[in-house]
């Protein structure tokens, strides 16, 4: 059942549950903090209305940097910026920014240690019918490798508001990463988000689980809907949200794999370097138990729909469902 | 107006500060010599003449800002802050050592008055850019303070440097001045060789900006660009320093091969000869 501590959207499983892009909660996000937070100043590569930024700078037009298809620019005046007391969050596509801006990004932001947030949306296989040039499957790899630099990515558009509030207040540089297509509302205005913290989602009726089931992004409503057919099955599981992939909530990651000692891993991204990878990283060294990893497997993207290629690329509940019995027998 | 008497004053500290590069970079037994000794002079008038700032109180929020885009030049930065007092001349010394503050490009982290960090070429005018439109934000037209950006002309290669230019132009950004050390080499050779520049000031003026052409080792002609470049008001102002490779050492002057390496025992001691024949102790 769903986490009844974490006041979820109850109308979750209903087939009409409401559906918003989690970009658009960064853009309510950013809109609000602007009017609260002077220091605030948007930048953005030509893409302002995809990226949502659009109702800051509508707004504040003063704070709002136009810098055109340029995203090595992007991000290196963002840290100009950052360098006198600004607050600069700069938006492109995920493949764009981080993805050809990645060396300006990891020195004049992550060495150089300045705080700007740097906003991927378009994110994952889910861009569609653009193809594989422009489905960002490695950016979590990229930014999380660098030091110094924060990765958020969050379940929903409500989470996304919160996470990118949250980023205002952060004393660090960071990547938040966002999703094009409508996504099912999964929390609410109550449920609790903080930086560097998980939660779980999903608990069983009864008992401990048999399986820890680990979710970043877009992909949580199907690994709730894979939760919710396995409880009905038989199979006790748990579903944790890790928004925050940096820095990452080892601690309620060990108590899960402690408790499950099982773990299947699902994201919008390859399995290289990715969420997955980063949990493997801590229970190897804390507590090994066997990992299923759920996301791309070494392949670029193509065009389809949204459902179609998270079908095609086993991402889709079906697949979360196969992972979660594989790695039960896995079990020692 | 520089007095004969300040040029004489600049002409010595200098020199004092091309002594200390060749001392570094022996030490440092690796570094970059030749952009380092061609780019003295304009730090020199730069720091002890033309910036406002206060080595004794480094964060001063009023301060101009300076930044070196093309960061393997920081031994004549290093230099010439030890010897405005930012820190002990002895220090110089660590250049590239474990530990020490003066990394073999410039790391913020490490020494928190360097504005940013640099190395990787292309990226320092646009950081400049995002400078100078903060403080246009905040005090509209008036000008709060210069912000400068010094960088080399093989780093112009660089899509990343236009970007910035482009963006200056676009917003007219008065309070930025670049000065680009026009020296003609790069690693691998002459510039025009390896990827022609030229037209140059062409190129910088169909960016949108105001272009000074001056020559990089006169003090009173470098300060008279630096003042037209202050006065100019519906532009970013460009200064294009033709400089000397190596100046000041006969042997490293105008040769490629100098830019990316350092003097060994014999070649240092030869050129420390040449620098203190300058000004004979009395």
């Amino acid at each position: 059942m769903l986490n009844p501590k974490l006041k979820l959207n109850p109308r979750i499983f209903n087939e009409e549950v409401e559906q918003i892009p989690i970009r658009k909660g960064f853009g309510e996000g950013l809109l609000l903090a602007g009017g609260q937070n002077k220091n605030i100043v948007a930048l953005c590569a030509d893409l302002t209305e995809s990226t949502q930024m659009h109702l800051f700078a509508n707004k504040f037009p003063e704070r709002f940097i136009q810098v055109g298809v340029a995203e090595q620019n992007l991000v290196t005046v963002a840290s100009g910026m950052a360098t006198m007391g600004k607050i600069p969050f700069c938006s492109s596509y995920a493949m764009f920014s981080p993805g050809r801006n990645w060396e300006q990004i990891r020195t004049t932001i992550a060495y150089n240690d300045q705080k700007v947030v740097i906003v991927g949306s378009h994110s994952g296989i889910s861009v569609g019918p653009d193809g594989g040039t422009h489905q960002a499957l490695e950016d979590i790899a990229l930014t999380r490798v660098m030091p110094n630099m924060d990765v958020v990515s969050p379940c929903d558009a409500i989470e996304a508001k919160k996470a990118t509030l949250a980023l205002v207040e952060s004393k660090r540089p960071a990547y938040l990463r966002l999703v094009r297509e409508k996504t099912p509302i999964i929390t609410t205005n109550e449920t609790s988000f903080e930086l560097g913290k998980s939660e779980i989602y999903w608990v069983p009726d009864v008992g401990l689980a048999q399986v820890g089931i680990i979710v970043t992004g877009g992909l949580m409503y199907r690994a709730l809907l894979a939760a919710k057919e396995l409880e009905s099955e038989g199979i006790k599981t748990k579903v944790m949200n890790i928004a925050s992939i940096k820095p990452m909530d080892e601690k309620s990651i060990l108590e899960l794999a402690r408790e499950a000692r099982a773990i299947v891993t699902v994201e919008e991204h390859q399995i290289a370097g990715g969420m997955g990878s980063a949990v493997a990283e801590v229970l190897a060294q804390n507590y090994p138990v066997p990992i299923e990893f759920v996301g791309v497997k070494d392949v670029f993207g193509q065009s389809g729909t949204p459902d179609e290629l998270i079908e095609h690329y086993g991402m889709g509940k079906d697949s979360i469902k196969e992972a979660v019995k594989k790695v039960l027998k896995r079990k020692l | 107006m520089l007095t004969d008497k300040k040029i004489k004053e600049l002409r010595k500290k200098a020199n004092d500060i091309r002594i200390s590069i060749i001392e570094m970079l022996l030490e440092a037994k690796s570094g970059h010599t030749a952009g380092s000794l061609g780019m003295t002079d304009i730090f020199t008038l730069l720091y002890f003449h033309t910036l406002k700032h206060d080595p004794k109180n480094p964060a001063w929020e009023k301060r101009d800002r300076l930044i070196l885009s093309n960061g393997h030049i920081c031994p004549v930065y290093y230099a010439t802050m030890a010897h405005a007092g930012y820190f002990p001349i002895a220090e110089l010394k660590t250049l590239r050592k474990l530990g020490t503050r003066l990394q073999g490009h410039p790391h913020h982290e490490y020494m928190p008055w360097l504005e940013t960090s640099s190395g990787p070429l292309g990226s320092g005018l646009s950081q400049a850019v995002g400078m100078a439109l903060a403080d246009r934000m905040d005090y509209g037209e008036n000008i709060r303070r210069f912000i400068y950006c010094l960088m080399s002309d093989g780093e112009l290669n660089e899509g990343n440097s236009w970007e910035g230019a482009m963006l200056a132009g676009k917003y007219k950004l008065r309070n930025l001045i670049a000065i680009v050390d026009r020296n003609n080499i790069q690693i691998e050779g002459h510039t025009e060789d390896v990827m022609p520049l030229e037209p140059l000031a062409d190129k910088w003026k169909s960016f949108g900006w105001h272009v000074i052409e001056t020559v990089g080792h006169d003090f009173r002609s470098l300060d008279e660009a630096l003042q037209e470049a202050q006065a100019i008001f519906e532009k970013p102002i460009v200064i294009i320093a033709h400089t000397v490779p190596g100046k000041g050492v006969s042997f490293m002057e105008r040769d490629y091969k100098w830019h990316g390496k350092s003097p060994n025992k014999e070649e240092a001691e030869k050129a420390l000869q040449e620098l203190k024949a300058n000004f004979p102790k009395a």
